[in-house]
């Protein structure tokens, strides 16, 4: 499967990433070889195989219902790039209509 | 387009005479309300009552100091691992029979990827594939009958942080504040089939739904802190039409009645547009409650591109039969089989029986006095759905805070059979029960409120009042019969409403007519 400039920059957009022309056709190519690699599995006949939900073999890890100790406000805010009062600060969520 | 019949529900003539976006006044949009109808599902989102968040051990507490109910886990840092909480599984297992779903027997988490600074790990974990319930349904009763309203899936996911909008609205904001208590607090999302056909509907279907959620214990419901949300859908199709229209999916609902009105207004929104000729653009609005209008948010040009995938941190879940089984087990009574009981069982009027059974306490309230009373199950109906409801609206309490235990109605209810103490008094003694707690017969004792037994001294009180209402005694002999309730009255004043109306009335008639 080829990936074109329009599924880069549909990815790019998902991700927030900004890319240029040079940028975005060198992408292209390598997704589109990793898509061609694991594209590989579509020689086997896989109708029988059930989708894996996990690669390990556990089920049911499950913790009791108990609160333990969160952190201080202030250790929780120390990788905060920004702050106001005990509150993260983040910039402008939606432009104006 | 010529007027057409009227429009035969309440509440699509309320929608059209309210703000609604007509142009052409109100008359043509009732007019082609009446040709339309509006296909409703709604997606509600509770939040469990776990101690504990759904990944990690932080309190899943409301109204904390922001950001400090917040870990590694929960705040999204490199290296950290989510563990599951059995509690929000079970309550999820729970739910979803209450709902008649099937219990998915393998189940497993997703990441929902997208980006908002609510979400500090720019994905939540969902469930997209393998919800714990699908196919469920509940029965609603609705104006005229029962509706089935099916369950499409319940889900399991954790919640987002608060925004708090610097200038108050989102997108007057120059920059937002995000608070992550809330973030990773375990939610229960609750999907319905699009089987609702009104705004009334979906009231009913909402109440229904949060009645039965309260009953199961899982989570308190209270609209106005969050812990339920709900998001609608409703796209209007020509009356008799199989075909659907464009749903448009309804955000910021913030209380029942937002719900119903914004759905209403939604309708008719749409029906104008259909009846001009125009379609519908898909697009998710938003609930303006201060303008009574919708506005749009933002349109979906594309289906949202959330690349979910199996989550790679936890490992999936396996729900055998011993399980649910067990989980069984704990299933109450619920709303909808237990107003069936009370109707059967204690001969109440469905009315009744809906508002007793609204609320599990209430109902466990009004057994336990039925219980203990032993009588008319009618007369404790009348007193809880009356004298307490009234008296617990006027002071804001809670059943559960109420001070007059089910057994001391009980026994004031006694106290009215045996004729210690009139219907009439009986109002005031329990409203003394109400306010202080104490026992009927403490209350009647304190206050001198026991009825007068003595006929003699009854007798006494009656002559009194003749004489000194000669000119109404005269127009009751001259044969003017309604003016003998005035002379009850009186009687009934001087002795403070510890007559009993009937002998008293006896004893003037038998005064008033030997002359």
């Amino acid at each position: 499967m080829k990936i074109t400039i329009a599924d880069v920059d549909h990815v790019a957009m998902l991700a927030r990433l900004r890319f240029d022309e040079d940028q975005k056709a060198g992408m292209a190519e390598q997704l589109s070889r990793i898509v061609e690699y694991v594209e590989k599995l579509n020689e086997l006949d896989t109708g029988d195989v059930s989708p894996m939900a996990h690669a390990v073999p556990l089920r049911n890890v499950l913790r009791d219902d108990e609160v333990r100790p969160s952190l201080d406000p202030e250790e929780a805010l120390r990788n905060a790039p920004d702050r106001e009062g005990d509150f993260f600060r983040v910039p402008r969520i939606l432009e104006s209509e | 387009m010529p007027e057409r019949a009227k429009v035969s529900t309440a509440w699509a003539a309320e929608a059209a005479g309210g703000p609604g976006p007509a142009q052409d006044g109100g008359a043509g949009a009732v007019a082609c309300a009446s040709e339309f109808e509006p296909v409703i599902g709604l997606e509600v989102h509770v939040e469990l009552s776990t101690k504990s968040k759904l990944f990690c051990g932080c309190q899943a507490a409301f109204n904390a100091p922001p950001n400090s109910h917040t870990c590694p886990v929960c705040l999204g840092l490199p290296g950290v691992l989510p563990v599951l909480n059995r509690k929000a599984v079970e309550f999820g297992i729970k739910t979803a029979l209450a709902l008649n779903c099937e219990v998915a027997s393998f189940s497993k988490f997703d990441r929902k990827n997208y980006f908002y600074p609510d979400l500090p790990k720019n994905y939540q974990i969902s469930q997209y594939d393998l919800p714990l319930g699908t196919n469920g349904y509940v029965d609603v009763s609705v104006d005229g009958g029962m509706r089935r309203v099916r369950i499409k899936r319940v889900h399991l996911e954790e919640d987002a942080g608060k925004s708090v909008h610097e200038s108050g609205t989102i997108t007057g904001s120059s920059f937002s504040l995000e608070d992550y208590n809330r973030t990773g607090v375990p939610l229960l999302e609750i999907v319905s089939e699009p089987d609702l056909r009104s705004p009334e509907e979906a009231y009913a279907y909402l109440s229904m739904l949060r009645s039965i959620l309260r009953y199961l214990d899982v989570s308190d419901c209270k609209m106005e802190e969050g812990s339920l949300r709900c998001d609608a859908n409703i796209s209007v199709k020509p009356k008799g039409s199989s075909a659907l229209g464009t749903p448009i999916e309804l955000k910021n609902l913030n209380s029942f009645r937002a719900v119903e009105k914004a759905l209403a207004y939604e309708f008719r929104r749409q029906a104008e547009i259909l009846a001009r000729g125009e379609r519908v653009t898909r697009e998710t609005r938003h609930w303006d409650e201060s303008r009574q209008v919708t506005v749009l948010m933002r349109r979906k040009e594309e289906a949202d591109d959330y690349r979910y995938f199996p989550e790679p941190d936890l490992v999936p879940l396996e729900i055998d039969e011993a399980w649910v089984a067990e989980v069984r087990s704990t299933l109450p009574e619920l709303p909808g089989v237990r107003h069936e009981r009370f109707i059967r069982e204690y001969g109440l009027p469905a009315y009744d029986a809906a508002i007793l059974t609204e609320s599990k306490d209430l109902a466990d309230y009004f057994e336990a006095a039925v219980a203990a009373y032993g009588g008319d199950a009618k007369a404790v109906s009348n007193w809880v759905m009356g004298e307490l409801a009234r008296l617990m609206n006027a002071t804001g309490t809670d059943i559960r805070d109420v001070r007059v235990a089910p057994t001391a109605l009980a026994a004031m209810l006694k106290m009215i059979d045996d004729g210690t103490i009139s219907g009439k008094i009986a109002k005031t003694v329990f409203e003394e029960m109400f306010a202080t707690g104490k026992e009927p017969r403490q209350v009647v004792a304190e206050k001198g409120l026991v009825q007068i037994a003595d006929e003699g001294e009854l007798a006494r009180i009656v002559d009194e009042v003749i004489a000194e209402n000669r000119d109404v005694a005269d127009e009751v002999r001259a044969g003017k019969d309604r003016a003998i309730t005035f002379l009850v009255g009186q009687v009934m004043k001087k002795t403070r409403g510890r007559a009993n109306p009937q002998a008293v009335n006896r004893l003037l008639r038998e005064r008033l007519s030997s002359g």
